[in-house]
């Protein structure tokens, strides 16, 4: 089937078409715009039955998209970097009030210094806030994983809040084919929203209790874990039956060019794709390489991680953020996966990349394989942190003039 | 002309309370008092959204002492969860997907260090968006659900545990009150009041008024505080009615912008009157009585009573303030 030229900001607005949204609570922020200008003009030509409002920031846009999905308005809303970070305290306490709206997040770099271009510090630093997290590779995955989400936070098994993240510029301002689910299929796949408990003149409601017994808060995040881990298995059945609809399948992970490999890079997103294109030329040239794309962040697919990197040699963890002191922020997670099982790789090798949307050429993507089968033969896995000379030389140039040398 | 009101004499006060008895907050608590009062006017079907303060622990898992809704959202945004409250429901009833009687008025209720400081900027958003809502400020003038801290609400002259009165800071705050009723007010929302428990009638008439008005309503009501201010809680009412006598509190309302005092008082009592009665400002009298500062506040207070006079047609006969620069005794 041949789909429409669309950016992944029209594919993420799609998805909130399809998924009937009610309400799309917005505060504008570059590369985000796009979304919601475009249901903007969507709503205000009609071709959109719901209520958008623009808020004078974003903390209090997530506050609106919380307590409207409380209300029992399904709710769509997209932010980007410095409105991820300005809002994180909104999301823990959305994710608390088991509010099953969806943030789609655009991929960039958090400042300072300002930048545009994506890497994933913004989406990532909303990790721990208990929202659930699917990440797109490419403006197909955009409309889908909107859908998919919706079905698996207003799941009454999970009831959480869901984000999903595309890459500002690669993806969101990127025209890629997309084909677009007929509304009668998407309204069998999606059901209407059922709130648990919403405010009413008939049956009132407390929410937002203080709870000031650390058993009982203890209880409440418990129970907020579990329903994130039950996210996972509401995910695949959501995805079986997606596939039998669309015909598109998609898992918390996605293996490529696994079956032997004994090299396996862990990537995530947009940049997926140079992974992709650097395991085929490594084949070529008779390395056994692969790849493992985490789809699904939130809940984390330790299980799948485990299973699809037992045996082998090397892992490189691809990290497009950075946790200054520490180092990658899935590289951790990836080694907390594996470290209790069998059959675990001999050693992970961290791989820092592609910040603020840095372009990486296929020479680097290269490189990391390389020194992944040079750990193979002993050399110790320290960090990678991608630059090349070229880039170097620039950065001189520029601090020169900075400094007022030239 | 005043419009015509159910509320003639204070025994029209409906009994009907949403609020149950023995709830978590201290005796004497005026922040309380008023938001029973206000539901009282308001009826059942009420959305209350509330942010950081006294009132958030109130509602106490798996306690409530309320018979409406209730939403704690976070410190800045309470404003923000009533807009989300409100569209959803319009949404969904405009989609006929809930019925009209399921509708509720949606109240937001904060404390002073929300309204004057952190929620301020989403309050402002929320008036620009015309949202149609209640905004209930009980006004303790300072942080008091965590200590007593200093708010913009903190008028000059008071100790708080952020500016204590010391021998090198002898006034206690040095900074005046925020007049957010003037700030509320520029920025065009239709109804701006302001409320004292003491004075009953005139806060049933103002919440009345406010639920035949769209758009944002907003009330700042004075909030006695015993354990902050450093008073007997059986005084709660008559400090504020000290507080209305002595022009500190002035009673007013605005209407699209238009200004009118709901309740003149013809000769103020000395500011001291109300001043001595507590705590924080204590300071201002012991070991010596600081004139300057006691002039000062009725100074203020004379000015802001002569302007409103002269602006509305009415005459206060205005306390002298004690002579500067020695102790009286």
């Amino acid at each position: 089937m041949k789909g429409k030229l669309l950016t992944g900001n029209v594919a993420a607005a799609a998805g909130a078409m399809l998924a009937r949204v009610d309400y799309v609570p917005a505060y504008p922020i570059t590369p985000q715009t796009e979304i919601i200008e475009t249901i903007a003009d969507w709503v205000r030509e009609g071709k959109m039955e719901s209520r958008f409002v623009q808020l004078e920031s974003e903390h209090s846009m997530m506050t609106a998209a919380g307590a409207a999905s409380l209300a029992g308005a399904r709710v769509f809303t997209a932010t980007s970097s410095q409105g991820m970070l300005y809002t994180i305290e909104m999301l823990y306490n959305v994710s608390g009030w088991r509010a099953p709206m969806l943030l789609a997040n655009v991929s960039r770099g958090v400042a300072a210094p300002i930048v545009l271009e994506p890497d994933h510090n913004d989406v990532l630093a909303a990790r721990d806030s208990g929202f659930l997290q699917f990440h797109s590779e490419t403006c197909q995955e955009v409309t889908d994983l909107v859908l998919l989400a919706y079905r698996v936070a207003e799941d009454k098994r999970v009831m959480l809040p869901a984000i999903v993240n595309l890459d500002g510029f690669y993806l969101s301002f990127t025209r890629e084919p997309v084909v677009l689910p007929e509304q009668k299929d998407v309204d069998r796949f999606l059901p209407p929203y059922e709130p648990v408990g919403p405010m009413r003149a008939s049956a009132p409601v407390s929410r937002g209790s203080s709870v000031f017994e650390g058993f009982l808060y203890s209880y409440f995040r418990y129970n907020q874990h579990a329903a994130a881990l039950k996210a996972k298995e509401v995910f695949n059945e959501a995805a079986r039956e997606f596939e039998g609809l669309f015909g598109r399948s998609y898992g918390p992970v996605e293996g490529y060019m696994l079956d032997d490999a004994d090299y396996v890079i862990v990537m995530s997103n947009s940049f997926t794709g140079l992974g992709r294109q650097a395991v085929r030329r490594m084949r070529e040239r008779g390395v056994k390489a692969g790849l493992l794309k985490l789809l699904l962040v939130r809940p984390f697919p330790s299980e799948e991680v485990a299973a699809l990197l037992r045996g082998r040699k090397v892992v490189g963890v691809f990290d497009q953020n950075l946790a200054p002191g520490s180092g990658g922020i899935f590289y951790p997670e990836i080694a907390g996966a594996l470290y209790n099982t069998r059959g675990r790789p001999n050693a992970i090798l961290p791989v820092i990349g592609a910040l603020g949307g840095k372009q990486t050429t296929a020479k680097e993507m290269d490189a990391i394989f390389e020194e992944m089968v040079a750990v193979d033969r002993g050399k110790a896995p320290s960090p990678m942190f991608l630059m090349r000379k070229d880039e170097m030389s620039r950065v001189k140039k520029m601090v020169s003039v900075a400094e007022g040398k030239s | 002309m005043a419009a015509a009101t159910r509320f003639k004499t204070l025994k029209d006060m409906p009994t009907g309370d949403y609020f149950s008895p023995g709830n978590t907050l201290c005796a004497g608590c005026g922040g309380i008092l008023a938001a029973r009062i206000f539901h009282k006017v308001l009826g059942p079907n009420v959305a209350w959204v509330n942010a950081a303060g006294c009132m958030t622990v109130t509602m106490s898992y798996p306690l409530s002492p309320l018979k409406s809704n209730w939403l704690y959202t976070a410190f800045a945004s309470a404003p923000a969860g009533a807009q989300g409250v409100r569209d959803a429901l319009d949404v969904l009833i405009a989609k006929g997907r809930l019925p009209k009687s399921e509708d509720l008025k949606v109240v937001v209720v904060t404390g002073d260090g929300a309204a004057y400081d952190i929620g301020l900027q989403a309050t402002a958003g929320a008036i620009d968006r015309h949202l149609d809502f209640f905004y209930l400020c009980y006004d303790n003038e300072a942080y008091g659900n965590t200590g007593f801290q200093v708010s913009s609400s903190t008028p000059f002259g008071s100790s708080t545990k952020t500016t204590p009165a010391t021998p090198i800071f002898p006034i206690g705050n040095l900074s005046r009150k925020k007049d957010l009723f003037e700030v509320w007010r520029s920025m065009r929302a239709p109804y701006v009041a302001t409320l004292a428990n003491s004075h009953g009638l005139d806060f049933l008439r103002k919440v009345e008024k406010g639920t035949g008005i769209t758009g944002p309503k907003m009330y700042i009501a004075l909030a006695a505080c015993p354990t902050g201010w450093g008073f007997d809680s059986r005084d709660s009412i008559e400090l504020e009615k000290l507080a209305v006598q002595t022009g500190i509190w002035p009673l007013k309302e605005s209407v699209d912008g238009v200004v009118r005092h709901t309740f003149v008082p013809r000769t103020l009592t000395p500011v001291s009157e109300y001043l001595k009665t507590q705590g924080r400002f204590s300071h201002l009298f012991e070991p010596e009585e600081k004139t300057e500062a006691i002039a000062t506040i009725q100074e203020s207070v004379n000015a802001y009573w002569r302007e409103a006079g002269a602006r509305e047609g009415f005459e206060v006969k205005v306390p002298a303030a004690p002579a500067r620069g020695s102790p009286s005794n």
